[in-house]
């Protein structure tokens, strides 16, 4: 199984995604460097935190014109599994790879924290391993969380089932998103952008009691085995 | 001031005479500029070189001392760990945000020019009381700084400490310290080697921000400082990121003789420095470094401290490979001159010759000052304070108020703003005893912490000095790890004064001994004197950060008592001592009274007990008993769970000593009760006092027939209190 880590400029969680991917769920898993123009033959796509090109401007919105963001596009459009985590999901919306928009936290402050999350979909490449409404924690780390979108494409997204994790209610909600929203897939489910890190609760030695994130990597794993061929070749 | 073109540059007549004396000849504008910085205190160390001599430097785990960007240390498995302590004091009283920004910034790169990827930071500060407008201003633009820098170059801040007291009401503190992990065999020197090798400039273009920042470092702040807001530097972290990410793979590439940071002083220091350690010579021509302003002077360049750059000697013919690789960043990296072999210092602009000085002229001959000493006045005013001297109606709002009070406050408003967790090697973050970062791939990590209580170092300097590196080392045990070694960031007032050269000097003693009783070496550190303001002097302010080693990741331990019926005992002993206590300041107001006694012997073997228990399985937390006495580390100890205790204690002293009573060399462990016999015969065997004082117990606060509190009740007061006073 193969999978790919992008290093933007500025990116810094992206040696914690390929170290969990690598040496916990021994991916065969590749840096792929912000001016690639060729991926090829990869499982899965991440897009991993940071702060790329220094969140100037505004969180994603420059990452999103760099020559690798084509062929991502490409690989997205034929079915390829992309996983956007924090910065990885400001870039997804930037690129319009899912629908909505970030704003700055609603108490304009950087929050870095465990939060209980809510799963709402466990039907996914990234959450069939969670029970269905399963509460889990996972940590933020973010200054620009406050997901928005407007009332037509909220219900959109509902309608599809395309909200896969809630920040369990509005105390445990770090950012004010609207409706508590904390990941997003898009409507064909191959596209997954959330704010909590993953990656970062994925061991029991740094996660101590829980490691609540490990099911999101083990969900994108038992659907690759099940689906059985490369999507994006 | 036209005759006297010394004093703008920060020097003294005979200093200026001394030059031109050593120069034979006057120093041009750029010369003289170049001598301010290079001799000023921040570069220099003139006035407390003779004094820091005396610290231990040398050690078993000791790879790298004093004198380089920055200390290692050995930790076995031909991995070495690099830290460092820098205080950026003077900038974040002008201007916090980019102060403190700028502050995190300069120490990591102090770190990966040594060849090692930093992956912690913590931070010391200290404030004025909260109460007060312009200080809220100050604390939250210093922690936002250091948010916004550190967060953004994905370095996790993983603790610190944070005090509160008049005392630096005009001038805060912020001193950060970095932490780097490297393999042996990348470690990387700033020497300037081999005649005819390149110098080059990379990084971020030089600017005309933080020029002369290391003069202005070096004279009291006043009034007026706030003209000297160009002297700060301005931070751009997506930079330093690129650099550091750069600097790691070039490193790598065994393309390098030397790197070093351009910190304070900038082109100036980094320069002399690396020839004079190499004993070279370099020659520069500004006009070829890369400039983001039109006609800037070569003083300007050479004293610009444009944050972000390095300078460069590569192997002969490396230059290529530097700058692939700084240009597959998106950094500039310039040939800028030369290594020589005649040990000169020369600048050219263009054609132009503008200084030529001896390198080691400027990094290692400054003048060193034997500076007066007199044990100041209210030294001799101080008294005991006892039981009497403070008045109390009721130890449970006693206890609420103590708690609540900010210096002990739980600081999660400042931490959450920190990204603690990235490189997802924090095992334990902030608000604990010593931080706990793990070794990817290893069964060890390392333990860190910062800690220095500047109320003692007041009423007792020498004392204080010693009960710092103490305190450090107890708390790297609590979290299960053994002290190794330490880096100082001396803060002080004046130097001129012989009152405060007095405190600083007697610190510098007790940490020195502290050290060497502790085995713990000194591998480097920072002097920041002139903390003063029209108010007067800063307490004197010694902050140790310490680093400590876990051997395994069983050893892991924490403050939080884990389950109901677990004993609680107390190694070490409670004394009747209220003096310097918190308790006597949230009371009375004031810092007064007798520091608590160290017993440097016993704090050895009451480290020693509780390390072996731990290594044994036997211990289930341990929280250093410090701050505000054992009431209130008890406390701390039930927040993590939510688990109440109940207490019962016959001691000979008073109430208040016995709650509030900051007696040294005491650690509050919990045990499975089927372990009492075996925590009890290691005790004995080490000769260490130590008593059951309770069990961990439903949700109530009870100690003896004083204290009867709700747990979620005194947790609320605690965590919310620093958001309450902003």
């Amino acid at each position: 199984m193969k999978a790919g880590v992008v290093t933007f400029p500025g990116s810094n969680c992206d040696r914690d995604v390929f170290h969990v991917l690598k040496n916990i769920f021994e991916f065969d898993t590749n840096m792929i460097w912000h001016k690639d123009e060729n991926i090829e033959d990869y499982d899965l796509i991440v897009l991993p935190g940071g702060f790329s090109y220094g969140d100037y401007l505004r969180s994603g919105a420059i990452a999103r014109f760099s020559r690798v963001m084509d062929p991502i596009i490409d690989f997205a459009e034929k079915g390829g599994l992309v996983l956007g985590i924090c910065n990885g999901f400001q870039i997804l919306l930037e690129s319009n790879l899912l629908p909505g928009a970030m704003k700055v936290n609603d108490n304009l402050k950087f929050v870095c924290r465990n939060t209980k999350l809510t799963v709402l979909n466990n039907n996914t490449p990234f959450t069939n391993q969670y029970k269905n409404s399963a509460s889990i924690e996972m940590p933020v780390a973010h200054g620009e969380g406050n997901y928005y979108i407007d009332n037509k494409g909220l219900k959109e997204l509902k309608d599809n089932k395309q909200i896969l994790l809630k920040y369990k209610n509005k105390n445990e909600n770090p950012n004010g998103s609207i409706e508590n929203i904390a990941g997003i897939c898009n409507k064909e489910r191959n596209i997954f952008g959330l704010m909590p890190h993953p990656e970062r609760c994925s061991e029991l030695q740094i996660s101590p009691g829980k490691a609540d994130g490990y099911n999101i990597f083990s969900s994108i794993i038992s659907y690759i085995n099940k689906r059985g061929d490369k999507v994006a070749k | 001031m036209l005759n006297k073109p010394w004093l703008k540059e920060g020097l003294t007549q005979k200093e200026y005479e001394l030059i031109v004396e050593l120069l034979d000849r006057k120093p041009t504008t750029t010369e003289l500029g170049i001598f301010g910085v290079m001799w000023s205190e921040h570069c220099s160390y003139k006035n407390s070189k003779l004094v820091l001599k005396t610290l231990p430097t040398e050690g078993e785990c000791v790879l790298q001392g004093p004198g380089e960007n920055a200390g290692i240390i050995d930790i076995g498995d031909d991995q070495a760990i690099s830290f460092k302590i820098e205080s950026h004091n003077h900038p974040s009283a002008v201007e916090p945000f980019q102060g403190a920004a700028t502050g995190v910034g300069g120490i990591i790169r102090d770190i990966f020019t040594m060849g090692a990827r930093p992956i912690a930071n913590l931070n010391s500060l200290r404030f004025g009381n909260l109460n007060n407008d312009k200080v809220k201003y100050l604390f939250k633009g210093v922690v936002s700084g250091i948010s916004s820098y550190g967060n953004s170059i994905g370095i996790p801040t993983v603790g610190g400490e944070v005090y509160f007291s008049p005392a630096y009401e005009g001038n805060p503190l912020v001193n950060v310290m970095s932490v780097g992990l490297l393999n042996q065999k990348n470690i990387a020197t700033a020497t300037a080697k081999g005649e005819g090798n390149s110098v080059m400039v990379v990084g971020a273009a030089t600017g005309r921000d933080g020029i002369k920042g290391a003069s202005f470092a070096s004279d009291e702040l006043t009034e007026d400082s706030e003209k000297d807001r160009p002297a700060v530097q301005v931070g751009d972290p997506f930079m330093e990121k690129l650099l550091l990410e750069a600097s790691l793979e070039l490193i790598k590439t065994d393309s390098l003789i030397g790197i070093q940071d351009m910190g304070a002083a900038g082109l100036t220091s980094s320069s002399a420095e690396m020839a004079s350690r190499g004993n070279s010579g370099i020659e520069i021509d500004i006009s070829k470094v890369p400039t983001r302003e039109k006609n800037m002077t070569s003083y300007e360049i050479m004293l610009s401290e444009s944050q972000e750059r390095m300078l460069i000697i590569p192997k002969k013919g490396k230059e290529e490979v530097v700058k692939k690789v700084f240009n597959k960043w998106g950094l500039h990296a310039e040939v800028v001159g030369r290594v020589t072999n005649d040990g000169m210092l020369r600048i050219f602009n263009g054609e132009n010759k503008v200084a030529e000085i001896s390198a080691k002229m400027l990094a290692d001959e400054a003048p060193e000052y034997k500076r007066e000493t007199k044990i100041p006045e209210y030294i001799n005013n101080i008294e005991e304070i006892t039981s009497e001297d403070i008045k109390s109606e009721d130890y449970n709002t006693d206890l609420l108020n103590l708690l609540s009070s900010p210096t002990i406050a739980s600081k999660k408003w400042v931490y959450e703003q920190y990204d603690y967790m990235v490189m997802t090697n924090t095992i334990v973050g902030p608000g604990s005893d010593a931080a706990v970062i793990r070794i990817k791939g290893k069964d060890k990590a390392i333990a860190l912490n910062t800690d220095c209580n500047g109320k003692y170092c007041y009423l007792n300097p020498w004392r204080g000095g010693a009960i710092a590196v103490a305190e450090a080392a107890r708390n790297i045990v609590c979290s299960g790890g053994k002290p190794l070694a330490i880096t100082d960031g001396l803060n002080f007032g004046n130097p001129m004064d012989p009152e405060i050269y007095w405190q600083f000097k007697n610190s510098v003693e007790g940490i020195t001994k502290a050290c060497k009783e502790l085995d713990t070496p000194v591998i480097g550190g920072n002097v920041s004197f002139y903390n003063e303001s029209p108010k007067g002097a800063i307490y004197p302010t010694p902050i140790i950060g310490m680093v400590g080693l876990l051997d395994s990741l069983e050893d892991q331990t924490t403050m939080d008592f884990k389950d109901e019926g677990d004993l609680i005992y107390l190694i070490g002993q409670s004394g009747e001592e209220l003096g310097g206590s918190e308790y006597l300041k949230v009371k009375k107001g004031k810092a007064d009274g007798y520091v608590p006694q160290l017993n440097l012997n016993l704090e050895k073997r009451v480290q020693k007990t509780v390390r072996e228990a731990i290594k044994n399985n036997i211990i289930k937390s341990a929280h250093d008993c410090s701050e505000g006495g054992l009431a209130v580390n008890l406390a701390e100890s039930c927040f993590g769970n939510n688990l109440g205790v109940n207490i019962e204690i016959n001691e000979k002293i008073s109430d208040k000593a016995l709650l509030f009573g900051e007696s040294q060399s005491r650690i509050i462990v919990s045990i499975n009760k089927n372990k009492a016999s075996k925590l009890e015969n290691i005790a004995v065997k080490n000769c260490v006092p130590y008593e059951h004082i309770g069990v961990v117990k439903g949700k109530q606060f009870k100690f003896n027939n004083l204290i009867n509190l709700d747990v979620e009740e005194l947790k609320a007061k605690w965590d919310t209190a620093i958001e309450k006073s902003l």
